[in-house]
């Protein structure tokens, strides 16, 4: 196709060829498949191997070609919705971006998130993470005469890294306190630190989470092994930027003789000593 | 005998959890209704995550020319004026109160020096204008809505469930049923009123930045009750999007690239713009970007897989580049190993949006049949025949909050019908539990075999270039795969089955399929994103024309509306635009038209 | 096609996905064991050289002192005395500073909390012993919050070990240069590097307020704040780079007082 004149006179099929692509390669992949009460199975699958590929691709050939009730979430494919996660060769990621020729060679283990409950293989129940975003006091700005903020681009520059999350719940998953001790009940997780830290660090809110954070949060339990950093895929600084400084934050309250003698001097009884809250 | 369902309630039932979807039922709720929101993914990952680029207002924060008025005309010029120029009209004006609403809720937007929201040029808009977070506006947009949506009173989500028909009640729309997800259980929602807020369609294309729950339920299900699809023939390929490797084809590549300076340039180094609209060059509108990419591409100087190259990296530092394009560096740098602060991308046109959808009016998102409304990418009449970047997440915020107080106030003064029809649940039933029979069909079809061809079938002969030849090809291949699918079975249970889903979400996928085929044949002309290869140029009658898809029994009819002209005053404000040019002006504008743009170019 | 073959059988509930670990790059329990062995020796070592070594020698031959040096252990010399009980050397009374300023650090709390409790010993591994779990919200694991205290104490010793490196330059009433003088000083440049990168002076300097704009001397703090997350970055570093100096030092002058080698200098 050469000629730009008329460019329509059979089909204009823009695909590729579909022989491009491909590796040569066989790949074999060992997929968790079960749903609750049952004994869930590892089956193996073989899958031809496709330049950049990565093992969402693979599970969609599987569910085209070789099984197709596999079940696995997934939107947008492009590592911005966070829906498809799961454990590739034991470790927290999400299917859209792990690419199969950066993984060890050998066959490839695909699982579901460890830390909730299994719906039916790749499949789990996450809802826990929207029942404590509820818990969570939402941003509540103080009252104004409505016309357009002024807000210095330093003062909203953290928050670009917190809100960034795509809550892909990777965090969540392999955060021991979640996955091993099951203190879901007693502790947010990793998500919802930053969560709380975006709002906390908001240049406009007006509440103060530090002692619900602490207390129905259970911010204590978080013993800042950072395996939330290590696994989430939007590289936002779990630990470092959101757990540590509430638990700072935390400290100025409670562990912080010389600010709870200022406080009372100043008469200042119960808010934060700094910061315009 | 029906299968047991369980049965929800509720005043307004919002169907979609895009942003247009939670602003709709934000506003429901605050109107004092019980509000249902259903949605097919999980909260919070709908489409809206996607775009990139920004929300358009003209808040005027960096170019002080700029006005609602300009916007108008921006838009109006853009979409090649078969608009509905009132719904340009109110989103012009509202959408700067939207976002200022949006940062109330707690949204973050980057700043000017002097603390203002940031705004950054976009495609064919005059001044800058798209309000923004890096690259990440859409995930900022959702978050926000998720977070209101979450703590407003009166709302409740159920997610993972799949709608698949409306219940109508005489003429008026009384509820829905569907299946969760999660158990393959049946649902039936009674409600007052009914918000579609389902986004768009692009899974029926072979090349798309959609992900798998673009299949049109939302518009299949407002056709199957009765009401008009228009504008379908306008489907949007963004001129951006990625080319290589083979998995990533057509994820998007955000317009702020280009926003932020990106150039492009064909295999001979030659930046091809130059040659299609010097005026706009990279930044022209994405009908015309798509199209040069084709052509450059179709003549022989294309990149090697096929699309042209896109340089941001002589353009600014790598420093620059990963503060303003965060997440277009990560996705080159994770998918394609592409370092974009060093190497050009590759991109080519994808499927990106559908301007057309259901038909509404303006002031109330109300379709053609009582007590359904429809808000964002699911309903036409905003974009006409090409949508300007930054339009859609003004869009969602605008009419889904107008969706809301008008479906709210209708469920409140028609109140919620008792009765469903029992009939019609175990008709759906029934034809659902089909595909999992194992009932001796021959020879058993694999659905997402059916998809691929499907894919194929609309990519190559109703995609970005049309002929009457092509489209009659598509029709009779949809034909023949609606026989194909009508045999497909799948194994496996009702939980989490996505082989089963996908028989289901076919169905629409051929009614969407067929409408855009239709309604590309009765546009004789290239406009917009319809480019007709049999009608290269526009054509002033059918510029005075929408065309309407309408079920007609069991078959689908095209009906020609009228389109509502704009009064002359209207007219006069496109010369506020910076691309306005008097000599393209339609005859029945020219009266009213002045003679050139009062903005200069 | 496929063959589709059960490998592995496992109980299909919540927790399916932890079981199989078969394919990690490196053995996961490679880093937690270097951290313990590292992390042990050098505690052990530190007690040893503070309960021992102060009081071995006679008064002028102290083994922490050669020289125109002063192991950082044994600074500043609270009450000297060299002969007395191992528990109550000047390094006893010192130790307490940094070591409990190290143990209460962000950074080696990851550090122990894998390595020594195995809380847990790698990113999804699963935890290797059953037991109630109460993180930092009890004692002594909320003693924790006291760390910025033990980072003002800290701070005070480095001024004197600052005082050391400086007086290390001059010897019998000469600039002394050897190469003693440029370990005490890279050891306290780091030492330095790794208490002003505390979370803890982060969070101080500015980290704390919500609002700079609004803050006494916002954009200075804004800055500063800026400033003071960068060099945090590299916490981890500094923290294992300043541990081995310090132990380096003092072996170092060990050495020298032993006399198994000569201080290359110049004196002028």
């Amino acid at each position: 196709m050469t000629e730009m004149e008329n460019p329509t006179a059979t089909s204009t099929s823009d695909d590729l060829d579909p022989a491009q692509g491909l590796t040569g390669e066989t790949l074999t992949l060992h997929v968790f498949k079960g749903e609750p009460g049952e004994t869930g199975t590892e089956q193996a699958y073989e899958v031809p191997g496709v330049t950049g590929m990565v093992v969402l691709d693979a599970i969609h050939y599987i569910q085209r070609n070789l099984d197709t009730d596999l079940a696995c979430r997934w939107n947008c494919k492009a590592a911005k919705c966070g829906s498809c996660s799961a454990e590739i060769n034991g470790k927290p990621a999400l299917l859209c971006k792990t690419r199969v020729d950066e993984l060890p060679a050998g066959p490839i283990t695909v699982r579901p998130l460890k830390a909730f409950p299994l719906v039916k293989d790749l499949v789990t129940d996450v809802s826990r993470n929207f029942e404590v975003n509820k818990e969570i006091p939402p941003f509540t700005p103080a009252k104004d005469d409505g016309k357009p903020w002024r807000v210095a681009q330093r003062d909203i520059s953290r928050l670009r890294e917190h809100r960034m999350c795509i809550e892909c719940f990777l965090c969540q998953d392999v955060c021991h306190v979640l996955r091993d001790h099951d203190h879901s009940k007693r502790f947010y997780g990793p998500r919802f630190m930053v969560r709380v830290a975006s709002l906390e660090m908001h240049p406009k809110d007006t509440l103060d989470r530090i002692d619900l954070t602490r207390k129905a949060g259970g911010m204590g339990y978080c013993n800042i092994t950072k395996c939330c950093t290590e696994v989430c895929p939007e590289h936002i600084h779990i630990t470092d930027n959101a757990i540590i400084p509430l638990k700072e934050r935390y400290a100025d309250r409670h562990w912080d003789p010389l600010r709870w003698v200022g406080r009372k001097l100043k008469g200042d009884g119960s808010k934060q000593a700094e910061g315009s809250k | 005998m029906n299968e047991p369902y369980t049965t929800h309630e509720c005043d307004v039932l919002v169907v979609g959890a895009g942003g247009a979807g939670m602003r709709a039922a934000v506003a429901a709720a605050e109107a004092g209704c019980s509000t249902l929101v259903v949605s097919k993914s999980l909260l919070g990952k709908a489409h809206t995550v996607m775009a990139e680029g920004g929300v358009s207002a003209a808040l005027g924060n960096l170019d002080g020319e700029d006005d609602w008025e300009t916007h108008f005309a921006d838009t109006m010029l853009g979409g090649q004026l078969v608009n509905n120029w009132r719904m340009v009209d109110l989103y012009a004006r509202d959408v700067i109160d939207r976002v200022y609403e949006l940062e109330r809720w707690g949204g973050i937007f980057d700043r000017t020096d002097d603390g203002r929201i940031m705004q950054r040029p976009f495609g064919a808009h005059s001044w800058k204008r798209l309000c923004y977070v890096g690259d990440r506006t859409g995930l900022e947009l959702i978050r926000t809505c998720q977070d209101k949506l979450v703590h407003t009173p009166g709302v409740d989500v159920h997610m993972e469930y799949t709608l698949t028909r409306l219940l109508k009640d005489g003429d008026r729309v009384c509820g829905a049923i569907g299946y969760r997800r999660n158990d393959g259980r049946f649902v039936a929602i009674k409600a007052g009123a009914v918000v579609l807020a389902t986004g768009g369609w692009g899974r029926m294309f072979r090349h798309t930045s959609n992900s798998w729950e673009g299949t049109g339920d939302g518009a299949a299900l407002a056709y199957n009750a009765g009401a008009d699809l228009l504008d379908m023939e306008f489907m949007q390929f963004h001129p951006t999007g990625m080319m290589w490797p083979p998995g990533v084809r057509g994820l998007l590549v955000t317009e702020a690239v280009r926003g932020e300076g990106g150039i492009l340039k064909n295999s001979d180094g030659r930046r091809f713009m130059l040659d299609y609209d010097a005026k706009k060059m990279e930044l022209s509108s994405r009908d015309v970007v798509a199209r040069s990419i084709y052509k450059e591409v179709k003549a022989g100087r294309g990149s090697p897989h096929g699309g042209a190259f896109l340089d941001i990296a002589s353009v600014h530092d790598a420093v620059y580049i990963k503060s303003k394009l965060p997440s277009m560096y990560e996705q080159f740098h994770a998918l394609a190993a592409v370092d974009i602060t060093q190497e050009p991308m590759e991109v080519g046109p994808t499927i990106h949006y559908t301007m057309g959808g259901v038909r509404v009016e303006a002031e109330t998102a109300a379709t053609t049949v009582p007590g359904l409304y429809a808000a964002g990418e699911v309903a036409g009449g905003l974009h006409g025949a090409n949508r300007l970047g930054g339009n859609s997440l003004g869009d969602i915020l605008v009419f889904g909050r107008c969706a809301g107080i008008a479906a709210a106030e209708f469920a409140k003064s028609n109140g919620v019908r008792r009765n469903v029809s029992e009939t019609e649940i175990a008709e759906e039933q029934r034809s659902m539990l089909a595909y999992l029979d194992d009932d001796g069909v021959k020879p058993v079809e694999n659905p997402y075999l059916v998809h691929v061809d499907l894919q194929k079938a609309m990519q190559d002969d109703a995609g970005i270039g049309r002929s009457e030849e092509s489209l009659t090809r598509a029709l009779n291949a949809i034909g023949e795969l609606r026989l194909r699918a009508a045999r497909a079975r799948v194994g496996g249970g009702r939980v989490l089955n996505p082989g089963w889903h996908t028989c289901r979400d076919l169905e629409n996928m051929f009614v969407i399929s067929e409408a855009i085929v239709r309604s590309a044949l009765s546009r004789r002309e290239s406009r917009g994103s319809q480019w007709r290869f049999d009608f290269e140029n526009k054509d002033e009658t059918l510029g005075q024309v929408n065309f309407a898809v309408r079920r007609d029994g069991e078959g689908m009819k095209v009906v020609g509306v009228p389109l509502e002209l704009m009064p002359p005053e209207a007219v006069k404000r496109l010369a506020k635009s910076r691309f306005y040019d008097a000599a393209t002006m339609p005859s029945y504008y020219r009266d009213a038209a002045p003679a050139t743009s009062e903005a200069g170019a | 096609m496929a063959q589709l073959s059960p490998t592995a059988e496992v109980p299909g509930h919540a927790g399916v996905g932890g079981g199989v670990h078969r394919r990690r790059e490196a053995p996961w329990w490679l880093l937690p064991l270097t951290v313990f062995l590292f992390l042990g020796a050098f505690i052990v070592y530190s007690f040893w050289t503070a309960m021992f070594q102060g009081f071995k020698a006679d008064c002028a031959l102290a083994a922490y002192h050669c020289g125109p040096y002063l192991s950082p252990f044994y600074s500043p010399q609270v009450g000297d005395t060299p002969l007395g009980h191992p528990f109550n050397s000047s390094a006893m009374w010192i130790l307490p500073i940094p070591l409990l300023f190290r143990a209460t650090c962000y950074y080696y709390r990851k550090a122990y909390y894998r390595s020594f409790f195995w809380d847990p010993p790698a990113c999804a591994v699963g935890e290797l012993r059953r037991r109630e779990y109460h993180g930092e919200t009890r004692f002594p694991g909320i003693l924790n919050n006291l760390h910025r205290y033990f980072m003002y104490a800290a701070t005070v010793v480095l001024v004197f070990l600052w005082i050391d490196a400086v007086e290390a330059f001059t010897y019998n009433g000469q600039w002394y240069l050897g190469l003693g003088t440029l370990l005490m000083v890279v050891n306290v440049i780091l030492l330095t590097g790794y208490t002003f990168s505390c979370h803890s002076v982060r969070h101080l300097v500015g980290g704390g307020l919500n609002c700079f704009s609004k803050a006494r001397l916002g954009a200075g703090r804004f800055r500063l704040w800026h400033w003071f997350s960068s060099l945090n970055e590299h916490h981890p570093s500094y923290a294992w780079l300043s541990l081995s100096s310090v132990a380096l030092v003092d072996i170092y002058i060990r050495l020298l007082q032993h006399g198994v080698f000569i201080d290359p200098h110049i004196t002028f």
